[in-house]
């Protein structure tokens, strides 16, 4: 089967204009990176929002976030994205029916952005939990007796401390994140995962395309790596290297 | 954190007030909403041989995926570069693509290869291969293979040279240093981390529905098509995956407190 005839094929199936699926397979891409940016975005202010309150909030916000960040990591993403997609569409046209307006369809990318942004929302809020519990109280506590309001604090002292050790945490995240947008396939949605499928849905070759589909992940990951690897070399700048 | 601490004995009131919130919340889930369904024996059993399969699935693909993950970590660590690099490039492979893609990957891109080859289907092996399951099984072990081969390689690089070389003075073969120093002191060192890994598998266990194996998710979605209900079987997952992940959790304290610790 792997023979000169069957790789060309092959290569036919995957070219860009239409007898091949080229440019489906890059619209995929396109919507997979789009989603993965809109989520990850939503889930670094919910990350922030969560991580301060978890730290600074009273008592009270402190066990609400607690029970959002165990829920949400307790529950498979798929049915997640099932209940928030359902619930959330549900509320809004209750919503606008008992305000006068007509019903809504929400559109497939808000809601993959909005349901995967709440998963990260938790994962991002322990990451960043952690690494601003990294940062030396005494550090702190110095910028606030210089007489630094809360915000200045947060900006020229915590933000910088903790960058080193939130970093690699956060590419963690952005990693799983573009993953995860594969799952919104299920409820099919138009990404990546989905347009192979469709594609090899039409014309057979599942192993072609899969491959394909599996390359392009490849690459965003590896070339994720090379990024993030060069946003951690610039927030330890000034750190000392080596030794433990 | 002692019994003396008079503080911690009482539950404070707020956790009264969030406790009843939910005992109403649930009240309210189980008197007001249509759970008419789970009454009929059809759908028990179903729900049962879901949740079995959730289950076996779970613990199949853990143990044989970190049994591969063990090698894959070794190698990486203390092993020569041929057999380095490609676990490494093993590792980069999982890590780096949906484990949605490669379950499809090996049920409809393997799945449509197999029945090309004459040889394949006249195999003893052929009833087995052409079910879904076997294709659910091998890329969720995979999978861990892939995630655990990492956390093992940092696991073996993390036992102190001092210990392997003890025991090399009291005279163990090198097969002995890795079976009763090495090896147990790396995954006593990762435990938590696997019981960290071992709800994130959990929750990957949904996506074999979508090559028609019959788990629990696959059974709720059963229902929600027959009987057009959206909520209540979405519910009903849920508070299985959540009681799942809570027996793994407690199951992984209970391991840890009965490793020997070292008390300074």
């Amino acid at each position: 089967m792997a023979d000169g005839s069957a790789l060309s094929a092959s290569l036919d199936l995957l070219a860009y204009s239409p007898p091949g699926w080229g440019a489906n397979l890059l619209r995929g891409l396109g919507n997979t990176v789009l989603i993965a940016l809109g989520a990850y975005g939503v889930g670094l202010f919910l990350g922030t929002l969560g991580a301060f309150g978890k730290l600074y909030g009273g008592p009270l916000t402190r066990d609400l976030l607690g029970l959002y960040t165990t829920l949400v990591r307790a529950v498979p993403e798929l049915v997640l994205i099932l209940i928030l997609y359902f619930a959330v569409t549900d509320l809004v046209n209750q919503a606008l029916l008992a305000m006068g307006y007509e019903r809504i369809q929400i559109s497939g990318v808000a809601a993959g952005i909005m349901v995967l942004g709440v998963v990260q929302g938790a994962y991002a809020t322990e990451v960043l939990r952690g690494a601003i519990q990294s940062v030396p109280a005494g550090q702190i506590e110095a910028g606030r007796a210089m007489g630094m309001s809360p915000l200045l604090v947060a900006r020229r002292v915590m933000l910088p401390l903790m960058l080193p050790a939130a970093i690699p945490g956060m590419a963690n995240l952005w990693m799983i994140v573009t993953k995860d947008t594969a799952l919104l396939a299920v409820v099919g949605f138009n990404e990546l995962v989905q347009e192979s499928r469709q594609a090899a849905g039409t014309t057979k070759a599942f192993f072609t395309f899969f491959m394909a589909a599996g390359v392009l992940f490849l690459c965003m990951s590896l070339v994720s790596n090379q990024i993030f690897a060069r946003i951690e070399a610039w927030a330890n700048k000034g750190t000392k290297r080596g030794g433990i | 954190m002692s019994l003396a601490d008079p503080i911690r004995r009482h539950m404070p009131l707020r956790r009264w007030v969030l406790a009843a919130i939910g005992l109403g919340i649930i009240a309210y889930c189980a008197l007001a909403l249509n759970w008419s369904w789970l009454q009929t024996p059809k759908y028990q059993g179903m729900i049962l041989q879901g949740v079995w399969n959730t289950i076996w699935i779970l613990v199949v693909t853990m143990v044989l995926g970190f049994i591969l993950a063990i090698p894959i970590g070794f190698v990486q660590a203390a092993g020569p570069w041929y057999l380095a690099r490609p676990a490494q490039a093993f590792c980069t492979v999982i890590r780096g693509t949906p484990l949605l893609l490669q379950l499809w990957l090996l049920y409809y891109g393997l799945g449509s290869l197999f029945p090309m080859y004459p040889w394949i289907r006249e195999s003893d092996l052929w009833p087995i291969l052409r079910q879904a399951w076997p294709y659910a099984v091998l890329a969720l072990t995979l999978s861990v293979a892939g995630y655990e081969g990492e956390v093992m390689r940092g696991a073996f690089k993390g036992v102190p040279q001092g210990q392997l070389e003890a025991a090399r003075a009291f005279g163990m073969s090198r097969w002995g240093v890795f079976r009763r120093i090495w090896l147990p002191q790396a995954v006593a060192g990762v435990l938590p981390t696997i019981g960290g890994e071992t709800v994130l598998q959990m929750k990957s266990t949904p996506l074999v529905a979508t090559i028609t194996v019959i788990d629990i998710y696959a059974v709720a979605s059963r229902v929600r098509q027959d009987t057009f209900i959206i909520y209540e079987p979405l519910l009903l997952l849920a508070l299985v995956y959540l009681t799942i992940a809570g027996v793994i959790v407690a199951l992984f304290a209970w391991f840890e407190s009965r490793l020997p610790k070292r008390i300074a």
